[in-house]
């Protein structure tokens, strides 16, 4: 499934990114620690958090995240939003929080 | 070929950019995408720990055909206990930098765990310096 079918799927704003939309979805990884997503999560991975500074977009971009998905209608902050539009990281946001969205994503990414 | 990149503590807006100007670097030479992503790990983990601990520090990094050899060197608190250091869980940062959600005590073990050597050496009160390589094999 790709970026932009997830955001249909589950009606996701889009912060940025959305010329960067058609990559393949690899799976996701859910966590606000930043050395646990670098560490362990994959390429290709969308990463669902409430962390909504510069170092979350930029993370993303040095390990080839699909996107970023914020939760529970946090905002990126604008350096965030500036480091994600640079480097073409989608940025998507949705009111629901983190084990609700993470059940949606997984079954979405589950039937494809 | 050898970049050098300048670190400020405390700056996190910064945080990243020498990894970032490094990955561009080893992808424009073709350097193997699983090799460039250990090396990007370490390396984050790496100037993070003196945006996050230290007062300023360098980083130097040696491309090589066969290897890519970073080292870091701060001025800062340095480690008192390098094997506690080492022990995933163990932090000693600051509220304000756990809220950005750094600070799991994680960073050292992700280096560990992406390098093929790893030496660290501490001075009390006066910094860190971090010395690791990462091997490119023929078959990669
Ligand atoms: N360059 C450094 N100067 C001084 N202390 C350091 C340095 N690097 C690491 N440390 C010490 O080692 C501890 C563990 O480092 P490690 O990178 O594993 O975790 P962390 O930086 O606290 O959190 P995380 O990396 O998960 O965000 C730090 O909390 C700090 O006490
Ligand atoms: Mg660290």
């Amino acid at each position: 499934m790709t970026v932009r079918e997830l955001v249909q799927n589950l009606n996701f704003r889009v912060f940025c990114g959305e010329a960067n939309m058609e990559k393949e979805i690899s799976g996701g990884y859910t966590s606000d620690l930043l050395s646990d997503v670098m560490g362990h999560a994959e390429a290709g991975n969308v990463w669902i958090t409430l962390q909504t500074h510069k170092n979350v977009a930029a993370i993303a971009s040095l390990k080839d995240l699909a996107a970023i998905i914020l939760v529970k209608d946090f905002m990126p902050d604008d350096d965030m939003l500036a480091k994600a539009q640079e480097d073409d990281i989608p940025v998507l946001g949705t009111g629901e929080q983190t084990f609700d969205v993470s059940g949606k994503v997984f079954n979405s990414l589950r039937v494809i | 070929m050898r970049l050098n990149f300048n670190i400020e503590g405390g700056d996190f807006t910064k945080a990243g950019s020498a990894s970032s100007q490094v990955k561009k670097t080893l992808k424009q030479i073709n350097v193997s995408p699983t090799i460039i992503k250990r090396v990007v790990v370490a390396l984050y983990e790496a100037e993070v720990n003196i945006v996050a601990h230290a007062f300023r520090g360098n980083i130097s990094v040696d491309i090589e055909p066969e290897q890519v050899h970073v080292q870091l060197t701060d001025e800062g608190p340095g480690i008192p206990d390098i094997d506690r250091a080492m022990q995933k869980g163990f932090s000693t940062a600051s509220p304000k930098v756990r809220e950005m959600g750094f600070g799991a005590g994680m960073g050292l073990s992700n280096i560990r765990d992406n390098v093929d050597t790893f030496k660290i050496t501490s001075e009390v009160n006066k910094g860190t310096t971090l010395d690791m390589t990462v091997l490119i094999s023929d078959n990669q």
